[in-house]
């Protein structure tokens, strides 16, 4: 079989996954609400393992692809405790606009 | 060195990343760029089924099958069920400043140019990449690998998601005293 970096290259997939690393970024940076954030979260994320199974094909090796299962597990789990925060915040708060969470500002 | 593609005569597989990559990236801004919470969560459901898509390019069928599963059965029906739950599919967000967006677009800027500069002027890559012929991703071999060498973490994933599932039970129950 072939190798499939042969035709596309292994620079063309570090581009793409700067990219939607910075996409990523920049959703954390530019939205206040948090669900959005979230979102934003789980694309850098996505960009990351997206880059560990490139280099994980390029170096003909399964550790990687071992390491974005792992990964893949704790985002699971982030995101199942991050909505739950998320659900009590809005409970209490009525909003999840992530601008009027300063309780803790001095 | 960066190879240019040539898109005159472009073999079907750079065709599809191609189109693989465009919808990757349009969707992720997207994503963000709605108003609308719902459109978001569709969106962003669009860009893993793309992500898929390139697992699927790069022949690693376990991790598509499984980010299939995880991301867009699991993480996108959490997401959803969060949104409609809260009733938050409303276009009444406050946008930050404007001093902030900016810094916002400014950083998103910077960061590409500099971690593209990084990524370019690092050690050139060769022309050519080597193929073993070795079975490196079915499914039997990460198994294999999975529960040799990295048996210890796989079990600690299961204890994580185990008390990650009780926290959100935890978190997510109503309180009795607030009556």
């Amino acid at each position: 079989m072939n190798n499939i970096l042969n035709q596309i290259g292994i620079e063309n997939y570090i581009f793409l996954s700067v990219i939607l690393f910075c996409i990523g970024v920049f959703g954390v940076l530019y939205r206040r609400n948090a669900i959005i954030v979230f979102m934003s979260i789980e694309i850098m994320l996505n960009a990351v393992n997206l880059l560990f199974v490139a280099f994980s094909t390029y170096h003909q090796d399964a550790q990687g692809q071992v390491f974005v299962f792992f990964s893949m597990a704790v985002a699971a789990a982030e995101v199942a405790v991050g909505l739950a925060i998320l659900v009590s915040i809005f409970r209490n708060m009525d909003t999840i606009d992530v601008g009027n969470l300063k309780n803790l500002k001095g | 060195m960066i190879r240019i593609p040539d898109f005159a005569n472009a073999t079907p597989i750079q065709i599809i990343f191609c189109v693989l990559a465009v919808i990757t990236l349009f969707t992720a801004f997207m994503t963000i760029y709605s108003r609308k919470p719902m459109h978001s969560a569709i969106y962003l459901l669009i860009c893993f089924t793309s992500i898929t898509g390139h697992y699927l390019l790069l022949n690693s069928q376990f991790l598509a099958m499984v980010n299939l599963i995880v991301y867009i059965g699991a993480i996108m029906i959490l997401i959803v069920f969060t949104i409609m739950l809260m009733n938050l599919n409303k276009e009444n967000e406050v946008y930050k400043p404007r001093i902030t967006r900016l810094g916002a677009i400014v950083t998103f800027c910077l960061m590409c140019l500099v971690l593209i500069a990084m990524f370019i002027n690092s050690k050139p890559i060769v022309g050519e990449y080597t193929t073993t012929g070795e079975d490196y991703q079915s499914i039997k071999v990460l198994g294999k690998v999975l529960l040799n060498e990295y048996m210890v973490p796989f079990e600690f994933a299961s204890v994580l998601l185990l008390v990650a599932m009780i926290g959100a039970v935890l978190l997510s129950k109503k309180e009795k005293t607030t009556k």
